[in-house]
């Protein structure tokens, strides 16, 4: 092999002289190819790439062998030596685009700042390059977008502004953060392939850090699994997805959900739970000094469907699509503007006040971020027993508490969890206590609003398993709203897909999964990264 | 015994504050955020150095009537205390330690002959036959007799108490924040011993225009400062909480009506609004005479009304944050699913919103106590603070103020006001950052 672009050697970084958390990772990128760093949260993959850079936060420490480029140790150049390789030989893409650009600045402004910063060319020469950046990250009619601010671009649009960035310095390594872990799949499809095209054009190397194993096996050439900052193994893509080493390696694999396993589902007809009928969520949209409505956003615009007792309905589709409002909204949390909710035969939409308040014990939901869905100020204990103490007052103290413990249980938690606070559990546990919360007021239906998605892969799969072996045991229904197909193999019986407000396919998981009928759905699935075996 | 209107109130918070502690000592999982605030050395030094203040501004809570009933004068327990420091003035500036006057006067000697020159004090160094060469000597006497008075004190507390804990106790008193608050108490008492043994033959800090020793004043101030930093905040916490969180929560009309309130309410210059209330009670004062018989009770009023009405118009700052903390809390996923379980809006209000905005409540608290004091300076100054025959720094100041182009300059009431007033403001801005690091969950778990 040729020599390598960029070589590390034991590079180790420890917080406030305690907490190491890269621990002596060596590895090596070529010119051209492609690596990928894969690991979970916390695994220290980021903090790798930005001590690369030198970019560490202060309270960080930093040792190492050597850091090359081309030949170059970086440990032994100055700040200001330094500055000029970061965007000019190394760019650096992250995960967020919208808190990485500039909201007051113009896209044509911040993509000349950084070509001012390493090319000294005339101002017309920049302004020519600035096109040239943008047509090469393919942004429609770049001379009219130049003045745009990054708030008037979609998301795919902004991350496309940050890769030509990253590109504006030529450089000859590209650093991926997480690139597309923020946009939707179809999205994400898109960048992903942009990013080949311009690899291949200019020939840099891409390091790609990422926490997807599907996404990884499509785009990289080699790949570094890294377990508490240590990288546990290093292969070809072929060698390493079809071979793999370390029981850690095995075990993300496994837990990834597989598109498969949708085919297993029994079909069995059960009782009607759940009826949904013509049901629409408007936002007003106001104007003028009196804030007269003049349009309305039609989040939720006229669905149906229906759910059974013990069953499982997916609701597929991408962000801003009204999936999350749809789920708010039969809660209640969300006013609807119109149609029918019915459980179990009682027509939640026509109640206000202390019925409705009673019936609320039928329907929960579970929400998708665990760290902003707790109290950070109550004990775990009361916030399993809220609901019990709100909607069956007549419970005494000891049964609420041995009731706690006896949920606890259910959801693989040590019983003296219930002492204390969210902030002493990983998130995984957090969803736990979630789910428990949940199912404390005995509900009929729980409406997960993408409880898997803030979670790693192998939590992910611990989460799902549990959600299906409480509906075996309690006979719940799921309402699951996701945007990640795989998943929805895994646990749903049906599948509704939406798309801008309206339910446009829906089916059995089998039928939906395989043999899509409608051409959105068909993309939706085109889009999703498949483990390349 | 007489209770003035500001003692009752100032009873009553304390009464608060005792109930409030045996009821957290009871509660689990408050145990452990008061651990850290024991455990943390200057959180408990600031707490040492603000049981001091606060110890003097109850000793000077406790009035009743002084001696003969002609004189009819109110003296608290701290005045009969300082009764040498209250009634040894001179006739006008000294500085600190000092035997002279400040300036020259024309004296008429035993002979008949008249001198220009510095005249003796009355009481400051009255003892010393020759001030010149036997002052420096006294006093470093005075003060270390007064400093070993207090070390030991301090030295037979320490014993005292290591001989009654029990063994298993024995190891709180190892700690190094054990030997932090010692240490703090013992530099503390030992000093005030030796100012106090010191005042009694000398003006510690100097005397001011009317010959008053500024070390009393300064003293006596920090009742004042107490009350108005306190009272204050009683009165504006309420009103900015509750309206801070209904706004917040509610939204729609009563949101639009307290928003119009608040945003009249700060339109109104402040100091207008403080100037046209203390004029209403001093009208109301000399209307009703017979209620207010004394000085005393008439500046307590005074300085009850400014709490009020610096209440008043400073709520509405500390409601706007906690309206817009609000705002950002009720879309919080907690508290949707708070909706969800079907637990009431009260509730919610209370368990999921109010101890989410403690820590801007606390820290607010924390900045305007020191500003309060600072107001207190500045109203004093156009003459719309407390009555000018109360103790204030404030007045101090003010007092201060002209001889500041005096040459030589008269720097200590300015200097003594500046350090009582910073010594007291840094004590509570060091303890509320520890109280906010320890009952943040947060914050707490990774520190």
């Amino acid at each position: 092999m040729n020599k390598p672009l960029l070589a590390v050697e034991q590079l180790s970084v420890s917080f406030n002289h305690r907490q190491t958390v890269v621990d002596a990772i060596s590895f090596v990128i070529y010119p051209g190819e492609t690596f990928a760093l894969v690991g979970e949260s916390g695994s220290g993959k980021s903090i790798t790439a930005l001590s690369v850079l030198r970019l560490l936060p202060n309270n960080a420490r930093l040792s190492a062998g050597a850091i090359n480029l081309n030949g170059d140790n970086l440990l032994k150049r100055s700040e200001a030596e330094l500055c000029k390789i970061r965007g000019n030989r190394i760019g650096l893409i992250f995960q967020d685009p919208m808190s990485s650009l500039n909201p007051v600045m113009t896209i044509g402004s911040q993509i000349e700042e950084v070509i001012a910063i390493h090319f000294s060319l005339p101002k017309q020469a920049i302004k020519q390059r600035v096109l040239e950046l943008l047509q090469q990250v393919e942004i429609p009619e770049p001379q009219q977008r130049i003045n745009d601010y990054p708030h008037q671009l979609s998301g795919g649009q902004r991350q496309r502004v940050m890769i030509a960035i990253a590109l504006a310095g030529k450089p000859d390594l590209l650093i991926a953060d997480e690139p597309t872990t923020s946009l939707d799949v179809t999205i994400q499809a898109q960048i992903l392939a942009l990013l080949k095209t311009i690899q291949q054009q200019t020939g840099m190397a891409l390091w790609l850090i990422s926490h997807d194993l599907a996404l990884v096996s499509t785009m990289a050439d080699r790949v570094a699994v890294m377990q508490q900052g240590k990288i546990v193994e290093t292969g070809n893509t072929a060698d390493f997805f079809s071979n793999p080493q370390h029981p850690y390696t095995r075990k993300l694999l496994n837990a990834l959900p597989s598109m498969d396993s949708c085919l297993a589902h029994a079909v069995e007809e059960k009782p009607l739970l759940l009826c949904v009928r013509n049901f629409s969520c408007y936002y007003p949209i106001r104007q003028g000094i009196f804030k007269r409505i003049v349009d309305y956003v039609r989040a939720v615009d006229g669905v149906s469907f229906e759910l059974q007792q013990g069953k499982t309905l997916a609701l597929v589709g991408e962000s801003g699509c009204g999936k999350t409002t749809l789920g708010k909204s039969l809660l209640n949390l969300i006013p609807a503007s119109g149609g029918q909710v019915k459980i179990n035969g009682t027509d939640l939409s026509q109640l206000t006040g202390e019925p409705l308040r009673q019936q609320r014990a039928h329907i929960q939901i579970v929400f998708q971020d665990p760290f902003s869905s707790m109290n950070p100020r109550m004990l775990v204990g009361d916030i399993i027993a809220e609901g019990i103490s709100a909607l069956h007052s007549a419970i005494s103290l000891d049964q609420r508490k041995e009731k706690v413990r006896q949920l606890l249980r259910q959801v693989d938690l040590p019983e003296d969890s219930a002492l204390r606070y969210p902030h002493e559990f990983s998130g995984g546990q957090r969803q736990r206590i979630c789910i428990a919360r949940a199912l404390a007021v005995e509900p009929k239906l729980i409406v997960c609003d993408e409880p898997t998605s803030a979670l790693d892969v192998s939590v992910q799969a611990q989460i799902i398993q549990l959600l299906k072996t409480l509906q075996q045991e309690k006979g719940v229904s799921y309402l699951f709203i996701t945007h990640d197909l795989a998943v929805v193999a895994e646990i749903a019986d049906e599948v509704a897909v939406m798309y801008q407000g309206k339910i446009i396919e829906q089916g059995s998981v089998a039928q939906v999964l395989t043999r899509p009928e409608q051409a959105y759905t068909k993309k939706l699935l085109a889009a999703v990264p498949v483990l390349k075996i | 015994m007489i209770i003035l209107w500001t003692d009752a109130l100032i009873f009553i918070l304390m009464a608060i504050i005792v109930v409030l502690a045996f009821y957290m000592r009871g509660q689990a999982h408050i145990k452990r955020p008061l651990q850290q605030i024991g455990s943390s050395r200057i959180g408990m030094v600031s707490l040492v150095v603000l049981l001091v203040f606060v110890l003097i501004g109850l000793l000077d809570s406790l009035h009743f009537k002084a001696g003969d009933e002609q004189k009819n004068e109110i003296i608290s327990l701290l005045d009969y205390w300082a009764t040498p420091l209250r009634e040894r003035g001179e006739k006008t500036y000294s500085a600190p330690f000092a035997t002279t006057l400040y300036s020259k006067e024309m004296m008429t000697l035993a002979d008949g002959s008249r001198q220009w020159d510095y005249p003796r004090l009355v009481f400051g160094g009255r003892h010393l036959d020759d001030p010149e060469t036997q002052r420096s000597a006294d006093i470093v006497q005075k003060g270390l007799y007064g400093f070993m008075q207090g070390a030991g004190l301090v030295a037979f507390c320490m014993l005292l108490s290591w001989g009654m804990l029990a063994e298993q106790h024995k190891r709180f008193m190892r700690g190094s924040t054990a030997k932090a608050v010692w240490a703090a108490a013992f530099v503390l008492v030992s000093v005030s011993y030796a100012l106090i043994h010191l005042s009694v033959y000398y003006h510690v800090l100097g005397t001011d225009k009317v010959g008053e020793d500024v070390f009393y004043q300064a003293v006596k101030s920090i009742r004042t400062g107490l009350v108005i930093g306190t009272l204050t905040t009683l009165i504006m916490l309420p009103m900015a909480i509750i309206f801070g969180i209904l706004a917040g929560f509610f939204r729609g009309w009563v949101d639009d009506v307290i928003q119009y309130l608040y945003t009249t309410l700060n339109s109104i210059p402040g100091v207008l609004l403080i100037a046209a209330s203390i004029l209403m009670v001093q009208v109301y004062m000399a209307n009703h005479e017979e209620a207010f018989t004394s000085v005393l009770v008439r500046a307590d009023m005074r300085l009850l009304f400014l709490c009020l009405i610096l209440g008043v118009t400073s709520w509405t700052g500390l409601c706007r944050l906690l309206r817009a903390e609000t705002l950002k809390l009720r879309e919080m996923e907690y508290v949707q699913a708070a909706h969800a379980l079907g637990v009431k809006q009260g509730v919610i209000l209370l368990r999921h919103i109010l101890p989410n905005v403690m820590h801007i409540v606390l820290i607010s608290v924390v900045l305007d106590f020191s500003s309060l004091v600072l107001a207190e300076a500045v109203l004093s100054y156009i003459n719309i603070g407390v009555d000018p025959t109360t103790y204030s720094w404030g007045n101090m100041i003010n007092g201060a103020r002209l001889e500041m182009a005096r040459e030589p300059i008269v720097w200590w009431s300015l200097s003594a006001a500046f350090v009582f007033m910073f010594a007291l403001v840094l004590a509570a801005n060091l303890f509320a950052d520890v109280v906010q690091a320890a009952f943040d969950p947060r914050r707490s778990g990774n520190e």
